[in-house]
């Protein structure tokens, strides 16, 4: 069934279209890569579908008009994490993470006790609750993602929409990060993840949107990865098809002007 | 113990200390009134201490409150909201095109018709400001925006005071002028207190409202809007909190610097940095600076009319070099 749709979403900022005519549907419990080169239009299709940006067109969530929604209801089904991991005070962990509690909490001043123990949930399912009480300062990049995305989930959401979430992360950072959104779409949440890693994106996505030049180029398994006219028109490379643990992605090889539609197949085991 | 007890620890003693300090505001001045003797001498208004008391040192002990109050909140919704710990009311140029207002009134001669002409016009000055400013930023609710429409502002009533100054035939005029602009609460009565203090309740009062907003733009102004918070919203409130309630205070006491500057400086690091707790202990915390700055006035040289804004500046100049060393200890 049908959980997301977007019909004809298009952006316009001064004279510059970013983006046009995107139109997509999506079902429940999916991983969602949303990929394409720079200034494709991925971050500006992300704050939309997040309601931070005003856009044409509409977004459809379970059957009703996301446009027709309260801010507050809104942010009750879309959590939304930005590519830049700044905070701008020195807040302790759990003090982050509670902020994904406001559009639950009608209090002017202070949280709930309901809040806390949603954050601290929150935090314990990103293994992260070890940091409670310290500055968020403090922590790595990889801990900063993590925390992140507990704040994310303390907000409940239905739809999780992080922009480019494991930008600067080691690999094995990258990789955890990459499984806990499946988790999260395993459990039934909608999880759109934009990215520049090809492999991660075939790896890990059970959909891919591709993005162009501000329209959707693409939308499709991890099969459209394969379409290498394709990917060489938008990205200007060549890819290597491979498999890992019988699950088909490619790695990006040489940067060209000419498509080569011949590449080896190889097949790589643990 | 956990964060909450240790916030209403810290707010019990700054309420503690803003009480002890405007009983002590009232004690302090040429002659010392013993503060115990106030709710006895109140009721019998022909005594020299009850009159002392009533109609010098109470209106001044009321605006030190309100004032310091509101320069201390205002400053921390406006670090807040601009995300920016070196913000402050006289960022948007409101105290300046306030002081205008005032100037204006000095030079035109209108102070000597009405007790009201002053403030009045310092009032709307600051008010002018308010509706230049929401027309320079526009609907954009962009950072850099803002503070460029209240430099550029501030920058114009400056040079326009000057203009006055430079202008002006009287030397009277341009003294009072001066002296009006280093900020002061001497010589105030209940008249500035009932034009001032109620408009700087209904500023505060629409200040206190953007805590939850500014607790949400820690995460930036992307996250706070996927979060419900309205950035436009939390604009106009932190500018027309600001420009009500800083313009009413400008318009009684004059230019004020450093309080909204030091105060939430000093007390974030109390509260766990979060902005919404600041707004509180900000507001207790300016009034207890001002009370306390108000006093030392007194205190220091008790023959001499001492401005308090030239205190407010002594005491503040030295935190810049404090913060200067703790940035440099952090960064070696």
């Amino acid at each position: 069934m049908t959980a997301l749709t977007c019909r004809n979403v298009g952006v316009r900022i001064g004279n510059n279209q970013i983006l046009e005519d995107v139109s997509f549907d999506i079902e429940h419990g999916a991983l969602i890569g949303v990929i394409g080169p720079n200034g494709a239009g991925k971050s500006t299709l992300m704050r939309a579908m997040a309601g931070i940006i005003a856009y044409d067109g509409k977004v459809i969530w379970d059957g009703a008009r996301v446009e027709d929604m309260t801010a507050n209801e809104r942010a009750q089904t879309f959590a939304y994490m930005p590519q830049e991991r700044t905070v701008h005070w020195s807040l302790r962990c759990l003090d982050v993470v509670l902020l994904g509690r406001l559009p639950f909490s009608p209090r002017m001043f202070g949280v709930s006790v309901n809040d806390v123990e949603h954050a601290r949930a929150a935090m314990a399912r990103m293994n992260v609750l070890a940091f409670e009480n310290r500055s968020f300062d403090t922590l790595s990049g990889g801990e900063k993602a993590r925390v992140l995305i507990a704040r994310m989930l303390a907000q409940d959401p239905r739809v999780f929409i992080a922009d480019e979430p494991i930008n600067g992360l080691d690999p094995a950072h990258q990789i955890s990060l990459m499984e806990d959104f499946q988790a999260l779409a395993r459990s039934g949440r909608l999880v759109f993840v934009s990215l520049h890693d090809l492999t991660l994106a075939g790896r890990w996505c059970d959909r891919l949107l591709l993005l162009d030049k501000g329209r959707l180029r693409s939308n499709g398994t991890r099969a459209l990865l394969l379409e290498s006219r394709v990917i060489g028109e938008v990205y200007r490379i060549e890819t290597v098809p491979i498999t890992l643990d019988g699950t088909l992605t490619v790695v990006p090889a040489s940067r060209t002007e000419r498509l080569n539609d011949r590449h080896e197949i190889r097949e790589i085991s643990k | 113990m956990t964060t909450d007890w240790r916030f209403l620890w810290l707010l019990t003693g700054l309420l503690t200390m803003v009480v002890l300090l405007f009983f002590l505001s009232l004690a302090v001045g040429q002659v010392w009134i013993d503060p115990r003797l106030f709710i006895d001498t109140m009721g019998d208004v022909d005594a020299a201490e009850a009159i002392i008391l009533s109609e010098i040192r109470l209106p001044r002990a009321i605006l030190a409150l309100a004032i310091g109050a509101i320069l201390g909140l205002s400053g921390a919704v406006l670090q807040g909201f601009l995300r920016n710990p070196l913000a402050e009311p006289g960022l948007l140029g409101i105290s300046a095109t306030a002081s205008l207002g005032a100037v204006v009134a000095i030079s035109a001669g209108l102070t000597a018709l009405h007790p009201y002409a002053l403030p009045l016009s310092a009032l709307s000055g600051a008010l002018i400001a308010v509706l230049l400013l929401q027309l320079l930023v526009g609907r954009s609710g962009d950072i850099l925006t803002i503070i460029l429409a209240g430099v550029a502002l501030g920058s114009f009533a400056s040079a326009l005071t000057s203009l006055a100054l430079n202008l002006s035939s009287n030397p009277f005029a341009a003294l009072e002028i001066v002296f009006w602009m280093l900020g002061s609460l001497a010589d105030r009565s209940m008249v500035h207190v009932e034009l001032a203090v109620p408009l700087i309740g209904l500023g505060g009062f629409l200040l206190l409202f953007t805590g939850r907003a500014l607790d949400a733009l820690s995460l930036g102004s992307d996250v706070a809007s996927s979060l419900g918070v309205s950035v436009n919203r939390t604009r106009n409130l932190a500018i027309a909190g600001t420009a009500i309630g800083v313009g009413a205070a400008t318009a009684v006491s004059g230019a004020i610097g450093f309080v909204g500057l030091i105060v939430p400086h000093l007390l974030r690091p109390l509260v766990g940095h979060k902005p919404s707790r600041l707004l509180i202990a900000s507001t207790l915390g300016g009034a207890s600076f001002l009370l306390a700055a108000d006093i030392l006035v007194r205190i220091i040289m008790p023959m001499r009319d001492l401005k308090l804004g030239v205190v407010t500046a002594i005491l503040g100049a030295p935190f810049f070099l404090w913060l200067l060393v703790t940035l440099r200890r952090r960064a070696t």
